[in-house]
């Protein structure tokens, strides 16, 4: 996924000095990089976001459509979530090359967004046995700049909260029940994204836990840790990735970081989202 | 139906447009770090993006090289999310692959290939929001790219769009005018010595029509060179000039 190559000399480098509780930017263990969002650019949706973390960027957008319900649960919308590794960012992806890691992002969202109180699913069913909501929660990874799961998690929070869903009028006739989705652009819901998740991935590096890995540290981790962690500090979904293995006392420690970098960033975040809907500025995408 | 009149009595088009009228053109060089060239661009509601990387050795099989020049390679892919109905995949359909194999022969036609024998460059297009014109704006996207890239070329490469509505030649024509059965001919052309690389025509057009749109694409993807070029050369004038101030202090 990354072509960052450390000599074993580098690797010793970022080692100690994160023994001596430095990180190679200057940062402490607990805090993440300079980051921006921005919704609501690419109006064929119905919500995006753009989230730059350092130099990750991640472009969501999500569609909607009227689809028969799941008969096992007659009751709730559904959502489906989509990964394209764009070739911009590193020509490895180019092909079906970025296919194995999407499949690892996708299948970590749906796992976090799996929990019944992460969106209100319950709202997206249209007509109960019949007719539901489906989102196409599509995310374009356009450059690699490490700790690509939070910012994709953060990027489809962001759009989820952008999101507008059309309303739908039921007329009753003999034939059945007609739904009309309506077409004026001012004529729509939203959904309440206060339990969704951010997955927040804990790197242990030597013997220390870092939030927010650049391309370099993830390379000198041997382990992490991948939780859903919502606003309340809930864990919706967990993951351990790497070669190395982790003992239960350093597990436990690191959902505890998680928890309270999780929190934190789900109020930032919540906050910076209410702010950009109330100064009603345009967005300027790619262009700043 | 007076509303869908592709263009109205009064000489307007559907989005408020005269016949000859580009629509606006926002662009910015250099959007990624890691790539050695990028662009983005937006051409009304047409949203690309660009990245070029090398030229570097060839990826893969070495069997690939060319011993003479230089090899490049082409991938045209588009957002799910970037049509009006959602796409089911974002590249490899046949209508990519075409697309794909168009950008590779415009810019094998502009490039000095023969300046770099045996290695390879790659050329991404992404397309983020599509509204018509999207093999022009990759097309103008992809040369931004490559001037970003600093990549040898004969000429930018600019190319444009047009259709034949009510007797009057158009340009620049966005997706409704595109999907109206009208007929839409493709041009990519070198600006400053007009010569054409790359033009297409879909649909039917009467003989005697053809030059007058051809000629008005001309005359668009002229105006279009002048916008990026003005732009590129400001911004390269504003970064020297910072430069000397550097150098001298």
């Amino acid at each position: 996924m990354t072509d960052v190559d450390l000599s074993e000399a580098e690797k010793t480098f970022i080692l100690h000095s994160m023994q001596d509780n430095f990180r190679e930017d200057g940062r402490g263990c607990e805090d993440f990089r300079h980051m921006e969002v921005e919704t609501g650019l690419i109006s064929n949706t119905n919500g995006s976001a753009r989230v730059r973390l350092a130099s990750t960027d991640i472009l969501v957008g999500v569609k909607v459509q009227l689809v028969p319900v799941d008969p096992n649960k007659p009751n709730v919308g559904r959502i489906e979530f989509f990964l394209d590794c764009s070739a911009n960012a590193t020509p490895a992806f180019e092909g079906r090359g970025g296919e194995g890691l999407a499949s690892e992002i996708t299948a970590m969202l749906t796992r976090a967004y799996s929990c019944p109180s992460a969106i209100d699913y319950p709202s997206l069913c249209v007509l109960p046995g019949q007719q539901c909501w489906l989102l196409y929660i599509d995310v374009l990874l356009l450059e690699c700049g490490g700790n690509l799961f939070d910012a994709v998690s953060i990027a489809v929070k962001s759009a989820l909260f952008n999101l507008r869903i059309p309303n739908v009028t039921m007329t009753k006739d003999e034939g059945g029940i007609e739904l009309d989705v309506s077409d004026d652009p001012f004529d729509f819901k939203r959904l309440d994204v206060a339990g969704a998740p951010i997955i927040v991935t804990v790197n242990k590096i030597g013997h220390f836990h870092v939030v927010d890995a650049s391309e370099k540290e993830e390379v000198c981790s041997l382990a992490r840790l991948m939780l859903g962690i919502t606003e309340k500090g809930t864990v919706t979904a967990m993951k351990k990735e790497g070669s190395g293995s982790l003992d239960t006392d350093s597990i436990s420690e690191m959902i505890e970081s998680a928890k309270k970098v999780g929190v934190e960033l789900n109020k930032c975040l919540l906050n910076i989202l209410m702010t950009e809907e109330g100064q009603e500025v345009k967005p300027v995408g790619f262009l700043r | 139906m007076a509303g869908m009149e592709l263009l109205s009595d009064q000489g307007f088009r559907t989005d408020g447009r005269k016949p000859n009228e580009l629509r606006r053109i926002r662009f910015k060089k250099g959007v990624f770090k890691q790539a050695d060239g990028s662009a983005y661009l937006e051409q009304g509601n047409t949203k690309v993006l660009a990245a070029v990387y090398g030229p570097h050795e060839i990826r893969g099989g070495k069997g690939k090289a060319l011993h003479d020049q230089l090899l490049i390679n082409c991938q045209y892919s588009m957002a799910t999310f970037s049509t009006q109905d959602r796409k089911r995949r974002p590249r490899g359909d046949r209508k990519s692959l075409e697309m794909t194999a168009h950008l590779k022969q415009t810019f094998n036609a502009v490039i000095l290939t023969e300046l770099y024998p045996k290695v390879q460059l790659d050329i991404y297009v992404e397309v983020l929001q599509s509204d018509g014109g999207n093999y022009c704006a990759s097309v103008n996207a992809a040369t931004l790219a490559l001037i970003d890239a600093g990549i040898p070329m004969k000429d930018y490469v600019i190319a444009c769009s047009g259709s034949y509505i009510r007797d009057t030649p158009v340009v620049d024509i966005n997706n409704l005018e595109e999907s109206s059965a009208g007929a839409e001919i493709i041009m990519a052309i070198l600006p400053r010595c007009e010569q054409i690389v790359f033009i297409e025509m879909n649909s039917r057009l009467h003989e005697d029509h053809l030059s007058p749109v051809m000629d008005q694409v001309m005359t668009g993807c002229k105006d279009i060179f002048n916008i990026l070029n003005q732009q590129v050369r400001d911004e390269l004038c504003k970064k020297s000039a910072q430069d000397r101030i550097v150098d001298s202090g």
